[in-house]
């Protein structure tokens, strides 16, 4: 039942899986300031990569993702416990926001948008994973 | 030296690619990182020595008052000479006693990571942090007695120090927090001075009792004894570090730290005395039963370390200073021996004290330092032993408490210590020569360097003592006693000590002469030893295993809506005890809603409602669904976008994974008796009821308003953020996100493991492995 063979779903996801995952990547950069933030960017990225999943195989996903699911929720549970340890270089609590302006062209990085996408990339390692399980339980799929 | 310690753990990391490139070399080139803390801490010597005290403060989670402090005095700094200086010399024996070991990498990332654990653990001054690596420690010496894990006798070893080791850090941590709440705080500088307060407090009782739990456990005091000579599994450079030189003696070390905050009580003088002088009977008493040179090592650590205790629980200053000079005399002859029964273990072939004879044709130089070494065990002069023994003698004669039942069990353990030590050199190396299984040759350079620095330490020491005043007398006020000046000297002229080392000589020559006659008599009580203290372990975990199948069976019996009624059960009793029994009454708003929000609402109950009537699961999920939905208008309706945001997301993600599942379950049926479905609909009832009063009451109290205005305030100019909501959960609450993300992760993770890896499912399982490298 993974590839599901539909032509109206290949065609509706070959435009709304990029449109997706470019959108999940909006929510998340704006997240800070307007409504959005990682999880909510997460679940649409993990979303869209579903749909991707229903219309062309977990093999053309796995092509896609280049690492496995699992994979993706370590990095972004790494990138997560990372993303504290700036603040104790300077002396400050574990956790202690930092905020970084890159002088010229007033960008702002800080640890909390650094957490931030390690929720991103872990809420979409999750439900790739857990869905990704579910599919493969399907016999039919493993042999083919 | 934070740094220095941390630095120490990266290393132990990077050890198996240091090792890639170094080879041999390793181990010696590794124990520069000691070796240089050793000259860091001679640098601080003057300091130490003027009684001054040196504090480094690294704060890491000042909310709760844990810091990474680190704290030198005289106490911490003799341990943490010895542990840096035996750890190098250990460090470089260790590259020739495994040079043809492949697993020689993973040993030396133990051993340095063990080595840094130890050193954390005397320089915490955080009784956070002092946990944290006494635990360390513990898992270190779990995995380096478990060193040769296909020998399953080595495994069990290693799983029974941790069991012991393990259960009494347990009792420490409990012990810890109460000594910091009677106490009022987490520094053990600080603690040192309210000694009396801490005495006073009600706590007192328990709090003692678990520490103490958590230091005879680790020091392998009685009955706690049996697994160190178990211990030995180990390879022998670990045996001579961590279960003779150091980590037996954290227990220690954390009884002198906190013999200014606890020593004055009645309790613990006479329990730490009667255990100590205990302790040190039996360790003798078995040590000379045994014909194994490592076990019989290993009985004789027990000996010293009930020694130590037992001087700790006298608590004079003669005891004390008689401690630091044994604590020393101990960690020099112990580890050369040691080390070298690693010499003649690999020279040999055999472990087995009746096995060798006449060696010390072939290996002089390792006869001559196991000799001047047993003369220290014995306490025999010129020999820092010597002093070492006297000054016990003396204190114990001095003891104000159970003066007639220690002095004869102290005198006993030193008579039988000496004959000890004598076996050790003759059997070994005199008498007529014997085949061993391999041709016996002298230890390599690298190998012998160790001892004999050690032993030189000890000669030397032994006849200039006043080189060791200092340093006892800095230790000693370390321990709380002020106006310390201690006098060390070799002779004390004819004194009674001096007659019971004598008397403890004629009677210890008289046990080496009918060695064979004491060990064929003591192995009529081996039927006796079943019923000891490691009977009891056994008995223990058995019950243990017996206690965990049984409440597997009843709680852990695979039916989801068992665990569901469980939980949510549990739930029920938490918050309602929570609720109503630690806030009283509740303050409840009489809530109020608008046309719309009631329709909304009407919605969401027709949604549960429908889902639990339906008999069709496609309907049971379209009606929850309409529920979600709903609740995702409330929210849009309260104006939380965020939270509506991820309402819908989490709804549509639920369709998604519901799909798939529902295509694997059998025909829908209902199995439940009504009884069930009644006892069902009381629970959810209840818990459905407790959760709206404690939103309701929540919205009454008085903090909400608070913590709002609070977010609201601090969102921006500390969050930098508009979006309230993300700025709680990627920094002002980021710990908690965090939490909740590895949960997420965790349980994906469990959803992989469990339809995965499913064992009688060959296919799925190929997958699964063809996934973990990389698939293009």
């Amino acid at each position: 039942m993974v590839k599901s063979g539909t032509l109206i779903l290949e065609v509706a996801a070959r435009l709304l899986v990029p449109l997706q995952l470019l959108f999940s990547l909006f929510l998340l950069q704006r997240g800070h300031d307007e409504p959005g933030g990682g999880f909510i960017a997460g679940l649409v990225a993990a979303g869209g990569l579903a749909l991707f999943l229903f219309a062309h195989g977990r093999q053309a996903l796995r092509a896609l993702l280049k690492v496995s699911p699992r994979d993706l929720i370590g990095l972004g549970l790494l990138i997560g416990v990372l993303s504290t340890l700036p603040a104790w270089w300077w002396g400050e609590p574990l956790f202690t926001a930092q905020w970084w302006r890159i002088p010229g062209i007033g960008l702002e990085i800080s640890t909390p948008l650094i957490f931030d996408i390690g929720v991103y990339l872990a809420v979409i390692g999750s439900v790739l994973t857990a869905i990704i399980a579910l599919v493969e339980t399907d016999r039919d799929d493993v042999i083919r | 030296m934070q740094q220095a310690v941390l630095a120490g753990f990266v290393m132990a990391g990077l050890a198996p690619l240091l090792h890639r490139w170094l080879g041999a070399r390793t181990a010696p080139m590794m124990a520069l990182l000691p070796a240089s803390l050793v000259l860091w801490l001679l640098w601080q010597w003057p300091l130490i020595a003027a009684g001054e005290t040196l504090l480094l403060a690294w704060p890491w989670v000042p909310a709760l008052g844990v810091s990474l402090t680190f704290f030198l005095d005289g106490l911490a700094w003799l341990f943490a000479l010895l542990i840096c200086a035996i750890g190098a010399l250990v460090l470089v024996y260790s590259g020739d006693y495994l040079r043809d070991d492949p697993d020689q990498p993973r040993f030396l990332v133990l051993i340095v990571a063990f080595m840094m654990a130890m050193l954390g653990l005397v320089l915490a001054d955080n009784l956070v942090t002092l946990f944290i690596f006494w635990e360390l420690t513990s898992l270190t010496s779990y995995l380096l007695i478990g060193f040769h894990h296909e020998d399953p006798a080595a495994r069990k070893a290693a799983l029974q120090s941790l069991m012991v080791t393990a259960g009494g850090g347990l009792a420490l941590l409990a012990g810890l927090v109460m000594l910091a709440q009677a106490g009022g705080s987490w520094s053990l500088a600080e603690l040192a001075g309210r000694g009396e307060a801490v005495q006073a407090h009600a706590l007192h009782g328990p709090l003692l009792v678990c520490v103490l739990l958590g230091a005879f456990t680790k020091s392998a005091q009685f009955p706690f004894h049996f697994w160190l000579p178990n211990a030995m599994a180990a390879p022998t450079p670990v045996s001579a570090y961590l279960h003779s030189a150091t980590m037996v003696k954290a227990g220690i070390y954390l009884l002198a730290r906190l013999h200014p905050v606890l020593g004055s009580s009645d309790a613990w003088v006479v329990t730490l005395s009667l255990v100590g002088a205990l302790t040190m009977a039996l360790g003798a008493c078995l040590a000379i039963r045994q014909t194994h040179l490592k076990i019989l090592l290993a009985y004789s650590t027990v000996m010293a370390l009930g020694a130590m205790t037992l001087l700790l629980g006298i608590g004079s200053r003669a005891a004390l200073a008689a401690f630091v000079v044994f604590l020393v005399a101990h960690a020099l002859y112990k580890g050369a021996m040691f080390l070298v029964a690693g010499i003649l273990d690999q020279a040999t072939g055999t472990r087995d004290l009746t096995g060798m004879g006449g060696l010390r044709h072939r290996m002089p130089w390792t006869a001559l330092v196991a000799g001047l070494a047993a003369l220290s065990l014995a306490g025999l002069p010129p020999l820092l032993g010597f002093i070492g023994k006297e000054a016990l003698f003396a204190a114990v004669l001095e003891a104000d408490r159970l003066r007639g039942v220690i002095l004869p069990l102290a005198f006993l353990a030193a008579l039988l210590t000496l004959a000890v030590a004598a076996l050790m050199v003759l059997r070994p190396f005199f008498g007529a020569v014997r085949e061993t299984p391999r041709p016996p040759r002298e230890g390599s350079p690298a190998m012998l360097a160790g001892p004999v620095l050690l032993v030189g330490l000890s000669l030397w020491l032994g006849l200039a003592p006043h080189g060791l005043e200092a340093l006892v007398t800095a230790t000693v006020q370390g321990l709380g006693v002020r106006e310390a000046a201690v006098h060390l000297t070799l002779w004390h002229g004819i004194t009674l000590p001096l007659g019971l080392s004598l008397a403890s000589l004629l009677l210890g020559a008289l046990v080496v002469r009918h060695w064979e006659g004491v060990r064929v008599w003591s192995a009529r009580l081996e039927p006796l030893m079943a019923l000891g203290p490691e009977g009891g372990y056994a008995a223990v975990m058995r019950g243990w295993l017996r206690l965990a199948e049984a409440q597997t069976r009843w709680l852990q019996n695979g039916h989801l809506r068992s665990y569901l009624v469980m939980t949510l059960l549990v739930l029920l009793g938490l918050v309602g005890h929570a609720l109503f029994v630690r806030h009283g009454t509740l303050a409840a708003p009489v809530p109020s809603a608008r046309g719309h929000e009631a329709v909304v609402a009407a919605l969401m109950v027709a949604g549960a409602v429908t889902a639990c009537l339906m008999r069709s699961r496609l309907a049971a999920v379209a009606a929850l669904g309409a529920m979600g939905f709903s609740i995702a208008l409330i929210f849009v309706l309260f104006s939380a976008p965020d939270l509506a945001i991820t309402q819908l997301l989490v709804e549509t993600l639920t369709v998604v994974l519901l799909a798939l599942v529902l295509f694997r379950l059998p025909r829908f049926a209902i199995l439940s008796t009504p009884l069930q479905r009644l006892r069902d609909l009381g629970v959810a009832s209840l818990v459905g009821g407790l959760i709206s009063l404690l939103m309701l009451s929540v919205l009454g109290g008085e903090q909400l308003p608070r913590i709002s205005a609070y977010m609201i305030a601090n969102g921006l100019p500390m969050g930098h953020g508009h979006n309230l909501v993300n700025v709680i959960l990627v920094d002002f609450r980021a710990l908690d996100t965090l939490g909740e993300v590895i949960v997420l992760g965790l349980a994906a993770t469990g959803v992989f493991a469990m339809l995965g890896l499913r064992p009688e499912d060959p296919a799925s399982r190929r997958e699964a492995r063809a996934g973990e490298g990389g698939h293009g």
